[in-house]
């Protein structure tokens, strides 16, 4: 059986490993070269700067601002998706009232909320930054116009207020990715042996004993891996959308909503400044690999098999 | 869930393997430098078509049977005036296939090919996604169009296309010294719009001073009117009547002065008091509740329906919004108003300038080609084309005779003609995009204008960015002749 394994396994892994070195290994190792020129991105000439784009960069009032709110996001939007989505999808699948015959059961109208809560899933992230920019308007905008109606006056400018801004964005990234990991979920719990349950429910334990000494525990990994991933999107494509969009500028007011992704877009295709971008690019990659071992560090717990 | 750790009993592990293949992969890198095709390759191979012969009626010298390749930005004025000149240019030279193609993204689609040396012939850089136009002159990326401007013109071959260009075109495409590296194609006034008939409802005319505004402002507020709204999410629309009232308080060299980013340019008494008379606007609440989170269109949609009487805008505006300005609107262009007797320049000094910056390419193939076309766009018949489609007046000094104009449209002529000789021209637009719209709008203007900065910590922040900007190594610096 161990005869020639290797060859095996190293011939059917080459070609796989020869393109991800090709288009993922070696465009960074490209952009992270290209961070030591002053390559503006609209000609085929630069020169080495060395390190001037690192200084450049830390002295740079507007970077350590993008690093923040991007650090900000990371942090705060994984917390809030994913407690809210373990919270529905417990309620949607263990959580309702016990019917007869039923050991768990979610509650009434679950199969609805389901589709309700996935749908913005299928709105591109698009669609969804330019309607809640018209929600957000301030003079016709659904949400003042309801908070009219109850009498309200006095309305905040949302997205061109800066302290209220950067909350708008975090609320629309939380609306539009919480029911993808309500379904993902869904479908973890749905993979938890009922046994464990009746044998709660035997010895009494109630709701929140249940979610925390069963579901939590056996649904850990998927927990994990849906951490990194919410990381990723609000560090990366999802937190540069809806702010490009959505922002006051883009990024502001007075860069109150900036990210890192934003400002290495800005940089690029709009300074021409193709090599500080990147300087800018290898700091989002440090930002975004340190999350991602921190979580899976923090994460790691003792495997349950079941 | 199930387990994904490893069952001894069968040899390699997935993590094992795993581990193993990232080995495998740190090993490879290094030998796949042979693969190192840089993103920024050579500078192309420089396989330029032949000249043609010259002559009277081709005095570019253009090769007949040379393709053309145009890249047109598909904007607020469409791409009909340009494939109309393009037909024009097919029906010229039977022999050139002419490639015409249309595009928002013009970076995203030419950067590449400016990178590998192989960009078009011709090209409108527009838009959003605009390529940075002192980035490009600075790296000697844009061919000199000063044969252009030498040549004949089509209508009038005693005169060449240089003396039929609206003042001030030419020397928007210089960056620095002679050579002229830009074609504005649009020409676009500036100013506060606003409707006759909303001011007809208040029995009042434009006011040609402060006070008159001021006065006009609080008599609409009584009918629940706002009097100014702007676009507060790209507050960078506010120069467009701000830098004019600005230069009019304190003379068109302090306006040369910011473009110089002169230090302490932005603190001369004419900014401070311009600054201050706009603030009033806020704190006297005439500017429309809600103006810091609407966009362009929200504030113009906004204005259209009666809601606010002012707004700094261009001449865009009109067939930007043609859907909804009501038929009886009579939109108008005001200069802007006189601050006080003592200022330097008289009312109705405008800001009007080119729009609609056309390139032809150091590195394209066919670059007379590329300048034959631009010739065709600037003759009557085209520029009349333009007009028409797009309810703009074109750099052709004319071409508006005999064609029905708009009255937003009427009204800038008017606007041109009352001003004379007191265009004033900015160029941090063109310059210094980024201090430009992010900072000294955004970051500045808008801070102001919502309420959360004084007129002097605007001004300070303002002048700290451009020292910044002065200092930036990594930048183009271009000064006023």
């Amino acid at each position: 059986m161990q005869h020639g394994k290797y060859r095996f396994i190293v011939g059917f892994l080459i070609a796989p490993m020869a393109l991800y070195v090709i288009f993922v290994v070696w465009p960074f190792i490209q952009s992270i070269y290209y961070s030591f020129t002053d390559w503006t991105g609209l000609s085929p000439d630069f020169e080495m700067v060395g390190f001037d784009n690192y200084t450049k960069m830390f002295k740079d009032d507007v970077f350590w601002k993008s690093l923040e709110h991007s650090v900000l996001l990371a942090i705060l939007l994984p917390l809030v998706t994913l407690g809210l989505a373990l919270f529905f999808a417990f309620m949607l699948n263990v959580g309702g009232r016990r019917r007869k015959g039923a050991v768990i059961s979610g509650v009434r109208g679950s199969g609805f909320y389901k589709i309700a809560y996935f749908f913005p899933q299928v709105l591109s992230i698009a669609i969804v930054a330019i309607l809640f920019q018209f929600a957000f308007d301030p003079a016709q905008g659904m949400i003042n116009g309801s908070l009219k109606a109850f009498g309200f006056d006095h309305l905040p400018n949302w997205l061109g207020d800066p302290k209220l801004a950067l909350w708008c964005i975090m609320a629309v990234l939380v609306w539009c990715t919480t029911g993808f990991f309500v379904v993902l979920f869904s479908a973890g719990m749905a993979s938890i042996p009922k046994d464990f349950y009746e044998a709660a429910l035997l010895d009494g334990a109630s709701r929140f004993t249940t979610f925390f000494r069963i579901t939590l525990p056996l649904l850990w990994d998927t927990v994990q891996s849906g951490w990194v991933y919410m990381g990723i999107l609000a560090l990366g494509a999802e937190g540069f959308a809806v702010v490009n969009i959505m922002s006051v500028g883009p990024g502001g007011p007075d860069y109150s909503t900036t990210v890192l992704p934003l400002y290495v877009y800005q940089a690029a295709f709009r300074d021409g400044q193709a090599g500080y971008a990147t300087t800018i690019g290898v700091a989002l990659l440090l930002v975004t690999l340190a999350f991602a071992a921190v979580v899976m560090k923090l994460g790691r717990r003792e495997r349950l098999e079941y | 869930m199930g387990s994904t750790s490893a069952h001894n009993n069968e040899g390699l592990g997935r993590r094992d393997l795993i581990k193993r293949s990232a080995a495998l992969g740190v090993i490879t890198v290094p030998t796949m430098s042979f693969l190192a095709s840089c993103a920024s390759g050579d500078s192309g191979s420089d396989e330029k078509v032949e000249k043609g012969t010259k002559s009277a009626e081709n005095p570019l010298a253009v090769n007949e049977s040379a393709p053309l390749e145009l890249v047109i930005f598909d904007g607020g004025f469409g791409t009909k005036y340009a494939e109309d000149a393009k037909a024009v240019y097919a029906k010229t030279y039977p022999k050139a296939k002419v490639t015409f193609s249309k595009t928002q993204k013009i970076q995203s689609v030419l950067q590449p090919r400016f990178n590998g040396g192989t960009p078009p012939d011709l090209i409108d850089n527009s838009g959003a996604q605009q390529m940075d136009m002192g980035v490009l002159v600075g790296k000697k990326q844009l061919a000199d169009l000063t044969p252009l401007l030498d040549a004949p013109s089509i209508d009038d071959p005693s005169k060449t296309v240089r003396d039929t260009l609206r003042p001030g075109i030419v020397e928007m495409g210089q960056f620095d010294g002679d050579p002229v590296w830009i074609m504005y194609y649009a020409y676009t006034v500036y100013g506060v719009w606003y409707s006759q008939t909303a001011l007809d409802k208040l029995d009042a005319t434009y006011p040609e001073n402060w006070d008159d505004m001021l006065a006009l402002c609080a008599k609409a507020k009584k009918k629940g009117i706002a009097g100014w709204t702007y676009a507060g999410k790209y507050p960078y629309y506010l120069p467009f009547s701000l830098y004019p009232f600005i230069a009019k308080i304190g003379g068109s060299e302090v306006l040369d002065a910011i473009d110089n980013l002169e230090p302490k340019a932005w603190e001369h008494p004419a900014v401070k008091a311009a600054f201050e008379a706009y603030y009033e606007l806020y704190k006297k609440g005439y500017v429309l509740e809600g103006t810091p989170g609407l966009d362009h269109r929200g504030s113009q949609g906004a204005w259209a329906n009666g809601k606010a009487l002012f707004i700094p805008n261009g001449s865009w505006v009109e067939n930007e919004e043609a859907a909804i300005i009501p038929k009886d609107f009579k939109l108008s262009v005001g200069a802007p108003s006189s601050l006080d007797a003592s200022d330097k320049m008289p009312f109705g000094t405008i800001w009007a300038s080119g729009g609609e910056p056309f390139i032809v390419p150091a590195n394209a193939k066919n670059a007379e080609g590329g300048m034959e076309q631009l010739r065709i766009m600037l003759s009557e018949a085209s520029s009349k084309s333009f007009t028409t489609s797009t309810k703009s007046l074109s750099a052709y000094n004319g071409g508006t005779d005999g064609i029905e104009l708009s009255d937003g449209l009427k009204s800038g002529v008017a606007a041109l003609e009352k001003a004379g000789t007191n265009v004033v021209n900015p160029r941090l637009q063109d310059w210094y995009v980024k201090l430009q719209k992010e900072q000294i709008g955004v970051s500045g203007l808008g801070e102001m204008m919502a309420g959360r900065a004084t007129p002097a910590e605007a001004i300070k922040k303002i002048q700290g960015y451009a020292d910044a900007a002065a200092k930036d190594q990594s930048i183009k610096h271009f000064k006023h002749q």
